[in-house]
């Protein structure tokens, strides 16, 4: 039996699929392999399932229809900064000669590739006011670590190895206290203010020798700016503790201010957030880390390193007229932290990206999500509580707990009534010091026709429930599935498809 | 810029908002607003971006040459299906799959990729992905450090040195030790000493990768993965060439508790290095200890069969700083890639492609062999790669290949300076008889030319 094609039937799982011998001929050897090593070397079987090319693709074109994302609809999910992803980016990553491009490749076979790490690694340099990024890491998450090793390997370098506490406001991701535990600090959570800020106060009272890291970002995750962020800085600094950025929010600042301006010494980028980095469903990001100038030669290894090429023709451009080497000799290094240079095909994304703009475009590019969230929270705003009614950077947090008091409807039941009418979720339960939070970044690149559409539909979302909330507690209706039994889930974890008869021999 | 909005939009949302400008809106305090003007690289049209970046790529001639380059990243056939299917919208531009009721196709996708990884390694269990085979084995290892409570790891010398380089790295943060075990003379890991190593009941995990950094396949003997068991020390296995998994006995066959590694092979492309996929997979008792994203089946509210992430008490979003790992953003496209590639080929596939790599690598190293002055240094049993020494300086040699458009090995002098008069040579389904061939009659001028260039 064919797998039925309307998208609403459980789609079949591509092991309950295909024929043995159902082979395509992409590849063909008629050689056994006992030919080339001996029988106790190999396996025994190969259980997997051969399928034709047109079963497969019939299997996730079907599965890309059960899939939502930002070319799907409007996409606010919060923190997550879901921009439009331009074509031409995919195309650049996708030309022979970078796709094709073996990392061993000798530095001098590679000088376009080490020219758009370069070319990128300056560029963020100057946008975010840092001396430098590494474009090692892979995701912010793995940014945070990675900079949080370099602080570690700074204080020993210096003798002060009793710096053992990282600071993170309660709005932190959970990212930054769970990079803090991977490198042996203990977290201090501290509580934000009535303003949903990080007080001054506040952390001078948990600030002292043994302060190591304090991790915020600006703006925060409430969308707020945190105007008092040099005092917080200094005060840091004087106990010698570090400043680090999580660059999450980036989309808010660019051409306006910048976080080595507001005394942090160390930060990262979501260049999948900020810089257009299609997300994929959930990766692969690329998370550079920046350092001030007092922490360059401790950034993993390798660094793009350059000079002067003497046989350039001088009217080219500048960056056309230096030579390129990965330099891995960097002895105060905390050592590389995934197996090759960076996540290249997404610094190539980045750059075209960068391109597309130059300096101009992307102060504009942070300008309209500013003004686009701003627009987003004064509509909203006319039908749900904002906890912190102001003018917010690039997101806001509303919150569904005067309504749940009322009719029982609650932030989760909202967000699926969304997926009902064609738009993606906001964020919700995060941060977490909001209750029944619901989080909003609509984007730049979204039009004001889309975001009347988006307000249209959640203002009728929420009159529904003030009169019959058992409608929104029923939501999602028109979406394959219903909502999960995620308790059975967890229960009863059914992670992979065995075989037939499998399960019973183990 | 990718934005919108016309100068009457921008005018009607300000009213909206109450303010008078957009430099009212975005007004940050004095003391942090920028003051200088950016250097960044200058704004091009779109058919200028096209002509900047073919610039870049003319400049990566090294794409463009024969290619013997292995060690960590492979050259392989991808059906042109891969990319169509995989570049569709809905998978690239979809984030983590938050609302399963919208994303029942990627969850789907991610319990296939679990279930690929789980029958190709024996493992009972696998996670969504992680961010490369790197990555995998500092993770591998944390979760064997933590279920043990011990903070030293025996790692053999013949694991990829990047690998080891990216362990020590995430190891100087948890104050965990790393012990090696030493190579033996036929390339793999000498294993003699691991049965009493493990006695104490000091080590948390004992670590081998197979096919090795040497191409040598290289399983934990018998007697010593069962005092590995005997001790609680986890036996890790490292795959990072996946396609080896197509011929190779599963590293289940051979003890292994944690199987950890790289799946670019599958479907994804060299891309100087990355975005590629870290896998992690293993027996079932595991389970509450393996980092990130977990893919579940269950039901909805109709009693339909329905995908979702679970057991998510593991992971940062809720535990914080207890939880097992920070990762977030993990591999999810390139995983699907690997799906996709894995869907295509099919066991018939997989094996076939397997037997190419094993039959183009022999025919690489017989004729390289027996080339005067070049010499197969080890004689284990390899997948698609070897160590070849040389008579002469390998960086002398290499260079003058390059001069032919030939790129000839990865050198190991930089890793092992007791092998610095040698290369890692590998071939795969792709490398031809004649690419081969220019190779031969290229070493064979350059072993006998009386000086080099
Ligand atoms: C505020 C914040 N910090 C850190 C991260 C982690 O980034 P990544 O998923 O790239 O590891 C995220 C991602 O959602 C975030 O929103």
């Amino acid at each position: 039996m064919p797998p039925r094609s309307s998208d609403h039937c459980a789609a079949p799982l591509i092991f309950e699929q295909g024929a043995l011998g159902r082979a395509n001929r992409y590849v063909e050897s008629g050689k056994p392999l006992e030919t080339f090593l001996p029988h106790r070397l190999l396996r025994d079987d190969l259980p997997l399932p051969d399928n034709s090319e047109l079963d497969v693709v019939r299997h996730f074109t079907r599965l890309s229809h059960r899939t939502f994302g930002i070319d799907t609809g409007f996409y606010p999910l919060g923190s997550c900064t879901m921009k439009y992803n331009p074509r031409v980016n995919d195309a650049m990553a996708n030309l022979p000669g970078m796709r094709d491009l073996h990392p061993w490749t000798d530095d001098a076979l590679a000088q376009g590739a080490l020219q758009v790490m370069y070319e990128l690694e300056r560029s963020l340099s100057s946008l975010f006011g840092m001396a430098a990024f590494s474009l090692n890491p892979s995701a912010g998450a793995h940014a945070e670590l990675t900079a949080l090793l370099i602080a570690k390997r700074y204080f020993k370098e210096l003798g002060q190895t009793r710096r053992d506490k990282v600071i993170v406001p309660d709005t932190a991701h959970g990212t930054n206290p769970a990079s803090a535990a991977m490198c042996g600090f203990k977290v201090i959570s501290l509580p934000s203010d009535a303003r949903g800020r990080v007080s001054l106060a506040e952390i001078e009272k948990v600030l002292g020798d043994d302060t190591a890291v304090c991790m915020m970002t600006n703006p925060n995750t409430l969308g707020l700016f945190e105007d008092d962020i040099r005092r917080i800085a200094a005060a840091v600094h004087a106990v010698g503790g570090l400043m680090y950025y999580d660059g999450a929010n980036a989309n808010a600042l660019m051409g306006n201010a910048r976080p080595g301006d507001m005394g942090f010494d160390l930060m990262h980028l979501n260049l999948h957030k900020t810089f257009t980095i299609p997300h994929g469903g959930g990766g692969a990001g690329h998370g550079p880390v920046g350092v001030a100038a007092h922490l360059v030669e401790y950034l993993p290894t390798p660094v793009v390193a350059w000079q002067a090429d003497p046989d350039a023709d001088p009217s080219l451009a500048p960056s056309d007229r230096l030579r390129f080497r990965l330099d891995f000799d960097r002895p105060k290094s905390v050592g590389p932290v995934r197996s090759f240079w960076s996540n290249f095909a997404h610094a190539v994304r980045a750059l075209s990206y960068i391109y597309a703009n130059g300096a101009q475009g992307l102060t504009k590019v942070s300008q309209l999500a500013v003004l686009n969230a701003n627009y987003l929270r004064v509509k909203i705003g006319e039908f749900l509580d904002i906890p912190y009614d102001e003018p917010c950077r690039h997101e806001f947090v509303a919150s569904a707990a005067g309504l749940k008091k009322r009719t029982g409807v609650r932030a989760l039941d909202l967000a699926k009534a969304l997926l009902d009418r064609g738009y993606h979720a906001p964020t919700i339960y995060f941060p977490l010091l909001v209750p029944e939070c619901l989080m909003f970044e609509p984007t730049e690149t979204e039009s004001k026709e889309t975001l009347d559409g988006f307000v249209a539909a959640l203002r009728e979302i929420v009159q529904t429930a003030e009169r019959d909330p058992e409608a929104v507690l029923a939501a999602p209706v028109t979406t394959v599935v219903g909502r999960i039994d995620e308790t059975r889930a967890a229960r009863y974890p059914n992670l992979r498809w065995r075989p037939r008869g499998e399960a019973l021999q183990r | 810029m990718y934005t919108p909005h016309t100068q009457a939009d921008i005018a009607a949302m300000l009213e909206t908002i109450g303010v008078a400008s957009l430099d009212d809106l975005i007004r940050v305090p004095d003391d942090v607003a920028l003051k200088v003007p950016l250097d960044i690289v200058p704004a091009l049209p779109e058919y200028q971006i096209a002509r900047r970046f073919a610039h870049f790529a003319e400049k990566n001639s090294g794409a463009r040459a024969t290619s013997f380059l292995g060690a960590g990243a492979y050259r392989h056939y991808v059906p042109p299906a891969v990319a169509a299917l995989a570049m569709r919208g809905e998978f690239l531009t979809a984030y983590t799959p938050y609302q399963a009721e919208v994303s029942q196709g990627y969850l789907q996708t991610i319990y296939e990729w679990q279930t690929y990884i789980c029958l190709l390694t024996g493992m009972d269990i696998a996670n969504a992905s992680v961010y490369d085979g790197a990555t995998a084995l500092a993770e591998g290892a944390i979760m064997a450090i933590n279920e043990t409570g011990r903070t030293r790891l025996l790692v053999s010398r013949a694991v990829n040195p990047n690998y080891r380089a990216v362990l020590q790295t995430y190891c100087s943060g948890l104050d965990v030790a790393i012990d090696e075990l030493p190579i033996a003379a036929d390339g793999g890991t000498d294993c003699s000493g691991v049965a009493a190593a493990v006695a104490d009941k000091n080590y948390a995990a004992v670590i081998l990768q197979s096919p090795n950094f040497f191409g040598v396949v290289d399983t934990l003997p018998k007697a010593a993965g069962q005092a590995a068991l005997a001790s609680e020390t986890v036996p890790i296995a490292v795959i990072a060439e996946a396609m080896a998994l197509g011929a190779l006995a599963t590293p289940a066959s051979w003890d292994a508790q944690i199987v950890v590694g790289e799946a670019q092979s599958f479907g994804n492309a060299l891309a100087y290095g990355g975005p590629y996929v870290g896998f992690i997979a293993a027996t079932e008792k595991h389970l509450r200890r393996i980092p990130g994203r977990l893919v579940g089946k269950t039901v909805d509210k109709h009693g339909e069969p329905a995908f979702t992430l679970t057991l998510q008490a593991r992971e940062q979003h809720i535990r914080r700083e207890r939880a097992t790992s920070n990762i977030c953003s993990n591999q999810a496209h390139c995983a699907l890639i690997a799906t996709i590639y894995l869907a295509l080929l099919g066991s018939t596939g997989l094996r076939d492609v397997a037997a190419l790599n094993l039959e183009r690598s022999r025919e690489l190293a017989s004729a390289v062999g027996g080339i005067d002055g070049c010499e197969l240094r080890f004689n284990g049993p390899f997948f698609n790669e070897f160590v070849v020494r040389l008579r002469r300086p390998v960086e002398e040699v290499l260079a003058a290949l390059r001069t032919r458009h030939i790129l000839g090995g990865v050198p190991l002098g930089r890793f092992y300076p007791e092998y610095a008069d040698s290369m890692v040579m590998t071939a795969t389904e792709l490398t031809t008889t004649g690419e081969i061939a220019s190779l031969t009659a290229a070493l064979k001028e350059i072993m006998h030319a009386p000086a080099l260039v």
